[in-house]
């Protein structure tokens, strides 16, 4: 049946004035946003963000509150099950059947999912030939580690083909290697085709995956852009990092320097100098360790990263209303 | 959220039941109350009978059937809202009265193994007096669907799974002495008899009895029947209802 919703080819999901009240509490406040075709698009927030509740609006476990939402065409509220049909959804939590085997998980969703009898076999077997999971096919949910069980969730996720998947919260609890696997395994399906949509608190993460980003906080979205843009919006502010010997133990010895903003001393003697004039700043403090008569371990000047972007992107709305986040 | 009933969703109900009984079929509280319970107690009461034996078979195998088929329902639903593994059946492309069907399918499927175990015990008893067997037959597959709409409903209304138990034997056990297992209906006092008509075990005892022994207390059989037919769609609609509200 084809779409009955407003829809452009090049968008897999929009979003317009995306709302959910949870009673008196609003916990997603008219974000509108387009997802495109073909992209990883991240949604990257605090914990208590909204994040978790726009996913769920989008895939039909929360109702919407106020708001159109739009998935390849078909609005949500009306064309639920066509919506499903094109929509693999993994949750923050690895909710699989614990008694049942990776295969019999697999095969479970698939009969939901309506693949044909033929066609389900063939497809759980490349499914947990490209997990990994091969081997482990008859061993059960409950006595897989947690990077397995998150992985044969996508794996379930992805059983009927899916256009869109939703990942929320994919790594989280998992150590780094199974992380990385993780990222891995999100970059190859991107690569054939799947437009992805993640949730994530993981700044890194979101940098590192996403094609575009939006930084959700307090239900609001507060930016949105690629990784290079967002780090534009707070790129005014340029960091150095110094690593001196004998190692400066006070801060204040650089407040005569001109172009800086602020100074902190970390816990491996490492200066971290925020400056807002490069050159001046450079000078300044080459002259500075001139004086001083130290010798210079490392100097390292840097943009804003991912971590800088997001801490000030929310301390500006924080500070709007009272709140603000320390680093 | 609108929710259309289609003919594949009666296929995936089906396979939500297979899903079921891998999952829950040897789970110790489905065991213990679906098949262990009811087949201890109608050991217990045949044993103890004497010549009333044949008088409360009827009731005891409705009994039976009653138990098993709800505490499946228990232990899948109720579980499965804990973990958040239920959250999955709404991922997937079917219908509320689908997934409605498919949970009352595995209790049915679960009441159809605790019975045969009963019968098992009772069958030396009614050899040979089943006059009625297709009734019988008919009639107890009826029974069967019925008390799993009923455990499936029960189950969703439970929010704190530590309950289950006790809030489905607050419903079971007084069941026992108001539809007519050792008490006939005909006996209870006016108010009792009229809540004993609501309840859906009424309806089973007294069918399960004319099927065995060709005679029934208050409720004809084709009433008993048509009655059982309708509380059990109108308990599939509901839960589905049910489900659609547990959407936050």
């Amino acid at each position: 049946m084809p779409p009955s919703g407003c829809c452009s080819l090049r968008d897999a999901i929009i979003a317009e004035k995306l709302t959910k009240y949870y009673g008196d509490f609003l916990a997603v406040d008219h974000i509108s946003f387009r997802v495109r075709r073909g992209e990883i698009y991240g949604f990257l927030g605090p914990n208590g963000a909204g994040k978790t509740t726009t996913v769920r609006m989008l895939c039909g476990l929360t109702r919407i509150s106020e708001g159109k939402a739009y998935i390849y065409g078909y609005d949500i509220n009306r064309e639920l099950v066509a919506v499903k049909k094109l929509i693999g959804v993994v949750q923050d939590i690895s909710n699989l059947y614990m008694e049942l085997s990776c295969y019999d998980n697999l095969m479970f969703c698939a009969e939901m999912y309506g693949v044909p009898r033929n066609k389900r076999k063939e497809r759980v077997m490349d499914l947990l030939r490209f997990f990994g999971l091969e081997d482990r096919k008859h061993v059960k949910f409950k006595e897989l580690s947690k990077g397995l069980k998150r992985r044969l969730a996508i794996a379930a996720a992805l059983v009927h083909e899916p256009k869109l998947l939703f990942l929320d919260e994919p790594t989280i609890g998992l150590d780094v290697k199974s992380k990385r696997q993780i990222w891995s395994f999100i970059r190859k399906l991107n690569e054939e085709g799947i437009t992805i949509f993640l949730t994530t608190h993981n700044i890194y993460e979101a940098f590192r995956l996403c094609n575009r980003i939006a930084i959700i906080n307090r239900g609001k979205i507060i930016a949105e852009g690629t990784p290079t843009e967002l780090r534009k919006k707070v790129s005014g502010n340029k960091i150095i990092e110094l690593q001196v010997s004998p190692p400066i133990k006070k801060s204040a010895i650089f407040d005569s320097v001109d172009g800086i903003i602020d100074v902190k001393v970390g816990r491996d003697n490492t200066v971290y100098i925020t400056i807002d004039d490069t050159i001046a700043a450079l000078e300044g403090i080459l002259r500075m360790v001139k004086k001083l008569n130290l010798e210079i371990i490392m100097l390292n000047l840097r943009g804003a990263d991912a971590e800088d972007v997001f801490i000030k992107l929310i301390d500006r709305t924080e500070k709007n209303i009272g709140f603000s986040t320390e680093r | 959220m609108i929710d259309m009933f289609r003919f594949e969703d009666i296929i995936k109900a089906f396979y939500i039941a297979k899903k079921d009984i891998k999952e829950y079929y040897l789970k110790p509280p489905t065991i213990s109350w679906g098949i262990v319970f009811p087949v201890a107690f109608t050991l217990a009461f045949i044993l103890r009978g004497g010549h009333h034996t044949q008088e409360i078979i009827p009731g005891l195998i409705a009994l039976a059937l009653f138990f098993g088929t709800t505490s499946m329902a228990a232990a899948s639903i109720v579980f499965e809202r804990k973990i958040g593994s239920f959250e999955r059946l709404l991922l997937f492309p079917v219908s509320y009265t689908g997934i409605a069907l498919g949970k009352t399918l595995s209790s049915f499927m679960f009441g159809m193994v605790s019975l045969f175990a009963t019968l098992v015990v009772v069958l030396p008893f009614i050899l040979n007096v089943p006059a009625y067997s297709f009734f019988l037959v008919a009639v107890l597959i009826l029974s069967a669907l019925m008390f799993s709409a009923f455990g499936v409903f029960i189950s969703f209304l439970i929010r704190d799974p530590t309950n289950t138990m006790m809030i489905f034997n607050s419903i079971r056990l007084p069941m026992i002495f108001l539809c007519g297992v050792f008490i006939p209906v005909s006996s209870l006092p006016l108010p009792l008899r009229l809540i004993a008509f609501l309840l859906p075990l009424t309806y089973s005892v007294e069918a399960t009895k004319f099927a065995i022994n060709g005679n029934y207390d208050v409720i004809p059989p084709i009433e008993s029947i048509l009655s059982m037919l309708i509380i059990t769609i109108l308990l599939i609609l509901l839960t589905s209802i049910k489900i659609r509200r547990i959407i936050p």
